[in-house]
């Protein structure tokens, strides 16, 4: 029976980090490729879940609110690229923390006037809200399972546009050496507006598909941030692969930290990150 | 390079600070308030400026070791009793101290961008500790139910409970800080350090333990927010996990930034600034509608101060006395 129990926290701590690679990839890569800080990125999750929420009580849909939604970020990440993230491409990094902080105020208090300070929750689409059973006791939610599949096949697509598409070869060419990339004509503004923009939609997708299993709530995105922040460091930042392996390590011991020793799981994670940088300052696949 | 306000400053912070001296005649209990948070919260991003401004190192959980220090005080506060300042306040830096070293040993061996997240981090490590705490409150914060006092055998000197005691207790405090980080500064430890904000390589190749001095750097700068948290945290009588947060530590970071970092002076400036903005923006009678979501419009102002103000009060200041810009 034990063992069981531990599939289902594993499977969990899986699931956690599979999320948590989303919104991580998008910060890592607008940092990779835009040399970019991006604090409001916590808030684009915000705004994800609350999309949902929003058009899910319009639609009665979950799956229709996500198709409505993606095109929602994605004009957010360009209307703020083009009008706050561009001024900050020459500044350094302090000015960035400042002004993506600025942000933040705003969002925050937008989200307040818009959808109130209350709790809300989003229902389960009705086709995955069974359970698989697991043993006679214990069963699993099929929900959490298509979450799983959902986040890889996205970090796949990732994976497969920057490794084999030429978009990607433009991107990895921009972040290696952005001077020779313009002057071989390949237009640099324009692909940083892509960049950032699919970040902010990576994140509000990630808010979006996590909205029936969390509560939408109005600081939700500042806690998803700070623990992003922790899987690019130990990842090393600008890596996407490194975003991988960090989000799954600390998607797992944050769940095994809160099943197993409850007393002291929220600084589990900073301890984990004290580690990997005492080990190396730069992180697994950062280059210092 | 070290930073000596010129004379004509000098005479303008004289004055301001005689101005200052002036407050609690007026007697108006609120007003002595509010420029007491902004002379200590003046003091809080001075130690920020010791970072950023100096060192060349953005930390963005600053505000951790704040809110450390104000727990502190509710910690070792009896409920019915003061407690003495005589053996609190060295307790309080201390245990600040300790906790910056530590932080910063960890933090430190990282570079920019990481060394924000890493700062980041840690505070809201702290944060947690508090928040998710039975021992100090938790998320509701805790009472100071009785404010510090100083007293020497039988003779009560000091108490901080008295308002306008406090509030010339916190501006005495920011004098002599400032005095004692101009010293700092201007001393070969200070040169070190700004020589490392330059080019860290170059002080490195010059045979210098960078790493210590960058640690001493981060510890001193702790200790002093600590300072700043143990005097806020008899403002109010009430510590809350958010003086931990990472908004008071961006609030700090835009402090530094709208008074001009690397002035010392400018900090200050900028915390009565930002905290005489945000009683504007609270105002009804202004903004009507929009008083009640201040948020917005701070948010607002911080991206124009980055986006068009620079240099600072501070640096508008230092170029008004006649010194051309760019030029510190």
């Amino acid at each position: 029976m034990d063992w069981l129990f531990l599939l289902i926290q594993t499977l969990n701590g899986i699931q956690y980090g599979l999320l948590l690679f989303l919104i991580a990839s998008g910060l890592t890569l607008v940092f990779g490729i835009m040399g970019i800080i991006n604090l409001a990125h916590g808030s684009f999750y915000m705004i994800g879940a609350y999309l949902a929420f929003s058009f899910t009580q319009m639609t009665g849909s979950l799956p229709l609110a996500i198709i409505l939604g993606i095109p929602v970020t994605l004009v957010l990440g360009l209307v703020i690229e083009k009008f706050f993230i561009v001024h900050l491409y020459h500044r350094d990094h302090l000015q960035q923390v400042l002004l993506t902080f600025g942000l933040i105020l705003i969002f925050n208090e937008l989200q307040l006037i818009i959808w109130g300070g209350d709790p809300n929750g989003v229902p389960i689409p009705q086709a995955l809200s069974g359970s698989v059973p697991i043993s006679d006791t214990l069963s699993y939610p099929v929900y959490r399972i298509f979450l799983s599949v959902a986040c890889l096949v996205i970090a796949g697509l990732l994976a497969f546009v920057i490794q084999k598409t030429r978009l990607g070869m433009r991107v990895r060419a921009g972040a290696s050496n952005r001077e020779m990339t313009e002057t071989l004509g390949i237009n640099i503004r324009l692909l940083y507006a892509v960049v950032f923009s699919v970040g902010v939609t990576l994140a509000g997708v990630a808010g979006m598909l996590a909205a029936p299993v969390e509560t939408v709530y109005p600081g939700m995105g500042e806690q998803i941030l700070i623990i992003s922040f922790v899987v690019v460091v130990i990842g090393g930042i600008g890596s996407v692969k490194g975003a991988f392996l960090g989000a799954l390590a600390i998607g797992l011991v944050d769940v095994y930290g809160q099943v197993y020793l409850p007393e002291i799981a929220s600084v589990a994670v900073y301890a984990l990150m004290a580690a990997v940088l005492l080990w190396r300052p730069a992180g697994l696949f950062g280059r210092s | 390079m070290v930073n000596l306000p010129t004379r004509k400053v000098i005479v303008a912070l004289v004055i301001l600070i005689a101005a200052l001296a002036l407050v609690p005649i007026s007697g108006d209990k609120y007003w002595i308030k509010l420029v007491t948070r902004m002379l200590v919260l003046g003091i809080f991003a001075m130690s920020l400026d010791i970072l950023v401004g100096y060192t060349g190192l953005v930390s963005f959980g600053h505000a951790a070791f704040f809110g450390l220090a104000g727990y502190v005080v509710h910690l070792i506060s009896p409920e019915d009793e003061a407690v003495n300042m005589l053996w609190a306040l060295p307790l309080c830096l201390m245990v600040t101290a300790v906790t910056a070293a530590a932080i910063g040993a960890l933090c430190v061996r990282t570079r920019g961008i990481y060394f924000i997240m890493v700062t980041l981090a840690f505070a809201q490590m702290l944060f947690y500790l508090f928040h998710d705490s039975d021992f100090a409150g938790g998320s509701d914060g805790a009472y100071v139910y009785v404010k510090p006092v100083l007293t020497l055998g039988q003779w009560l000197i000091v108490d901080l409970g008295g308002q306008a005691t406090l509030y010339f207790v916190s501006l005495a405090s920011l004098v002599a800080i400032y005095i004692l980080l101009v010293i700092v500064m201007r001393s070969p430890f200070g040169k070190v350090i700004q020589g490392i904000k330059i080019n860290e390589h170059r002080m490195q190749a010059l045979g210098y333990n960078v790493y210590l001095y960058k640690l001493v750097s981060f510890t001193l700068a702790g200790t002093l927010a600590g300072f700043a948290g143990f005097l806020f945290a008899s403002i109010d009588g009430f510590v809350s996990p958010e003086l931990l947060g990472w908004q008071e530590s961006g609030t700090a970071l835009v402090m530094v930034i709208l008074g001009g970092m690397g002035t010392l002076f400018g900090p200050v400036l900028g915390a009565i600034a930002l905290l005489g903005v945000e009683e504007l923006f609270r105002d009804r009678a202004l903004f009507g509608f929009m008083a009640s979501h201040w948020q917005i419009l701070m948010g607002a102002f911080v991206i124009a101060v980055v986006l068009f103000f620079n240099n600072g009060l501070g640096g508008l200041l230092l170029s008004l006395a006649g010194r051309r810009k760019g030029e510190r």
